[in-house]
């Protein structure tokens, strides 16, 4: 009798703490509803996710054509395009790639920095010398390196696709700071970088829609690799380790069944 | 652990080298024959799966410091060069990260079980004290490598982390420069985390070398909280307990390798993986998901060394809890009231957990300050009048005995293994 009731004085105590968790949740969640999340079904999702080919070439031409005009990718290596997982361009495709980029790193006998085409063990080139010459030619503001940016931001390749087509007329109601851009997803909906494309923009080889959503998913597809670019190795890798050890428990469990019969325990 | 087994190996290399150095007789004595009670449910594996995480840590953590660069303007890229392009470096560093939060995951639950059934109370005082130590040394060895890779969390933890010591009168601030190597978190900072990192989970192998010492002169605690009267109440260690702490070894794995595999970002912060900018603090600086119970105490004080010494006094008091539990019954399955006040106290460090994890506003602040009350009060109140008032349940007459009514009524309910 004694312990029913102390269960119950249990019961209520632990209602009563949870409920007042409950309230104070919700004025926070009220403040971050400015921001939309918009999700996508991504082939790279799930257990079983892979890259889709033909989606990070296309991401990777709306990168070289569109993004890379003011964002850097420096921990991302030129030959790494050809590698298996990513969007795997042949290996003269990836040299033609690399050539393309004029690389300005090289020290000639006389000391002075030469110019030479890239080569696919190159890294990508940033468009600007350093953080002070981004931020001059971006009134102020200072767009991310790419390398990682699709695991530095909550939502991921969403968060990316989001931000990409978020752009919007501001609310009447809204005023906007000087050479802000209005965009649903970003933190506080106002955004340095102005819609950085639209409809048609980029030419695709293969047939694909040349629309805003379309570059979206694709580049935030190209950036996810560029973020984790061993994901195939490593959901591969993973399902034959579970396996494993699956099979290795059911193994050991009725060794252990069998050891044990004769022992009451 | 009384002197070494005068066991006589048949294999003559063996024989030759026991009468020169024991070490096949003490391993024969205390890692196969040593008598372990027969009714250990699977809580007790977890001290099988602490020492493999420790070895997990320690071998994934040598070959990254192969790869690793502890200096400012390098780290960050080195981390990303051990996951892009060393081989199976993302397998490598990912099991390391996600073999921290194992390790504490699997950390807690023992410490619970401990505590439940028990583990600390006479003889078993210096195993626990040693338990606790080692809970310490990890604490501290997982915040200094949460540093390393040099992202803003790293850099900014480190930073709230270090300044707790400036809250200390008078030499506060002269500690925390020392801490520092200079005048702020910086390269000299970094390396000396790198230095300790690395030097730290070695002492922490030679504590626990100490506490599995401390466990064999007593022996293990069992769910009923009696001592093994018989040599019917126990079994020896191998096979019997071998085969079962291995199948349950393989269990956590495959727990371990879903984070690992499928979710290896998601026990860590995206704010880690944007290079630390000491210009730029993060709008919420939260730590790693397994200090948030004792950064929500530490916030729920509200004055800064109160809450420094509310922090560090939540892990002191454990060093003391043999001597604050009076109860002269062990195990919590005889205590109904004990009961009750564990899972609370249990749900106080989930809700401690959550609050942690959030910025203290709102009635969050009320609800950290009142569990962090329970988390006091149920040490260093509830524990010493329990034992006083308590009506416990009575024990079996043996640990053969306490096992014996399940077996007629396994059908009417599940045996708990």
């Amino acid at each position: 009798m004694r312990n029913f009731q102390m269960k119950r004085v249990t019961l209520a105590a632990l209602t009563a703490i949870f409920a007042t968790g409950l309230v104070s949740i919700s004025p926070a969640r009220a403040a971050e509803a400015e921001t939309e999340m918009k999700h996508v079904d991504w082939t790279f999702d799930g257990p079983f996710g892979h890259f889709d080919r033909a989606q990070l070439q296309r991401g990777f031409k709306v990168y070289q054509e569109v993004c890379s005009a003011c964002h850097s990718m420096n921990l991302v290596a030129i030959r790494t395009l050809g590698q298996e997982g990513g969007p795997e361009f042949t290996e003269a495709e990836v040299k033609a790639i690399a050539a393309t980029y004029t690389i300005s790193k090289d020290i000639d006998e006389n000391g002075d920095v030469i110019d030479r085409p890239g080569k696919p063990s190159d890294h990508f080139p940033a468009p600007f010398a350093n953080e002070n010459a981004a931020r001059a030619s971006n009134g102020g503001a200072l767009p991310p390196d790419f390398s990682v940016l699709a695991k530095a931001r909550h939502g991921n390749a969403d968060y990316i696709y989001s931000i990409v087509t978020g752009y919007e007329e501001p609310p009447a109601d809204m005023t906007m700071r000087t050479g802000m851009h209005y965009n649903t997803a970003f933190h506080g909906n106002q955004i340095a970088m102005a819609q950085p494309i639209d409809d048609g923009a980029v030419t695709y080889d293969d047939g694909t829609e040349e629309t805003l959503d379309q570059y979206a998913q694709d580049v935030a597809a190209f950036l996810y690799w560029t973020a984790e670019p061993k994901l195939e190795a490593r959901n591969r890798t993973g399902f034959k380790v579970i396996l494993f050890l699956i099979l290795f428990a059911g193994l050991l469990y009725f060794t252990k069944k069998k050891l044990w019969r004769d022992v009451e325990h | 652990m009384s002197g070494h087994s005068s066991y006589e190996f048949q294999n003559g290399f063996l024989r030759w080298l026991d009468s020169r150095l024991p070490l096949p007789s003490m391993l024969k004595g205390q890692a196969m024959d040593f008598p372990t009670p027969k009714n250990l449910n699977y809580f007790w594996t977890f001290g099988g799966i602490l020492l493999l995480c420790l070895v997990v840590q320690i071998v994934s953590g040598i070959v990254l410091a192969m790869h690793y660069t502890p200096h400012v303007d390098m780290a960050f890229n080195s981390v990303e060069h051990i996951m892009r392009d060393v081989n199976y470096g993302w397998l490598i560093r990912y099991m390391h990260a996600n073999g921290a939060s194992m390790f504490f995951i699997a950390v807690y639950i023992h410490m619970l079980r401990g505590l439940y059934y028990g583990s600390y109370k006479a003889p078993r005082e210096v195993l626990w004290i040693i338990g606790v130590l080692i809970f310490l040394i990890m604490m501290a060895t997982a915040f200094m490598g949460y540093v390393l890779p040099w992202g803003q969390m790293s850099f900014w933890g480190a930073t709230v982390i270090t300044n707790l010591f400036s809250a200390i009168p008078i030499v506060g601030k002269g500690i925390v420069e020392w801490l520092w190597g200079g005048f702020a978190v910086g390269n000299p900072t970094l390396n000396r985390f790198f230095s300790l990192h690395f030097l730290l989970p070695f002492v922490l192998a030679g504590v626990v070398i100490l506490h599995i010492w401390a466990l064999h002169v007593p022996g293990n605690n069992n769910p009923t909280g009696i001592d093994p009267k018989s040599p019917k109440d126990t079994v020896p260690f191998h096979p019997y307990y071998t085969v079962k702490d291995g199948f349950a070894i393989v269990l956590f794995l495959i727990f371990f390798a879903v984070w690992l595999f499928y979710y290896p970002n998601a026990l860590g912060h995206t704010d880690n993986y944007i290079p630390a900018n000491p210009l730029v603090t993060p709008s919420h600086i939260v730590p790693e998901w397994y200090f948030l119970p004792f950064y929500a105490i530490l916030r729920a004080i509200p004055s800064k060394l109160g809450g420094v010494i509310a922090m560090f006094g939540a892990i002191a008091v454990l060093f003391i809890l043999p001597w604050l539990d009076t109860s002269r019954v062990r195990s919590g399955s005889f205590r109904p009231l004990f009961k009750v006040f564990f899972w609370l106290f249990v749900f106080a460090g989930v809700v401690l957990g959550y609050c942690g994890s959030q910025p203290p506003e709102g009635s969050l602040v009320l609800i950290a300050r009142v569990a962090t009350a329970y988390y006091f009060l149920f040490f260093l109140l509830i524990l010493p009048l329990l034992g006083i008032f308590e009506k416990t349940k009575p024990l079996p007459a043996s640990i053969s005995e306490s096992v014996l009514p399940k077996k007629k009524a396994a059908t009417a309910e599940p045996a708990q293994a």
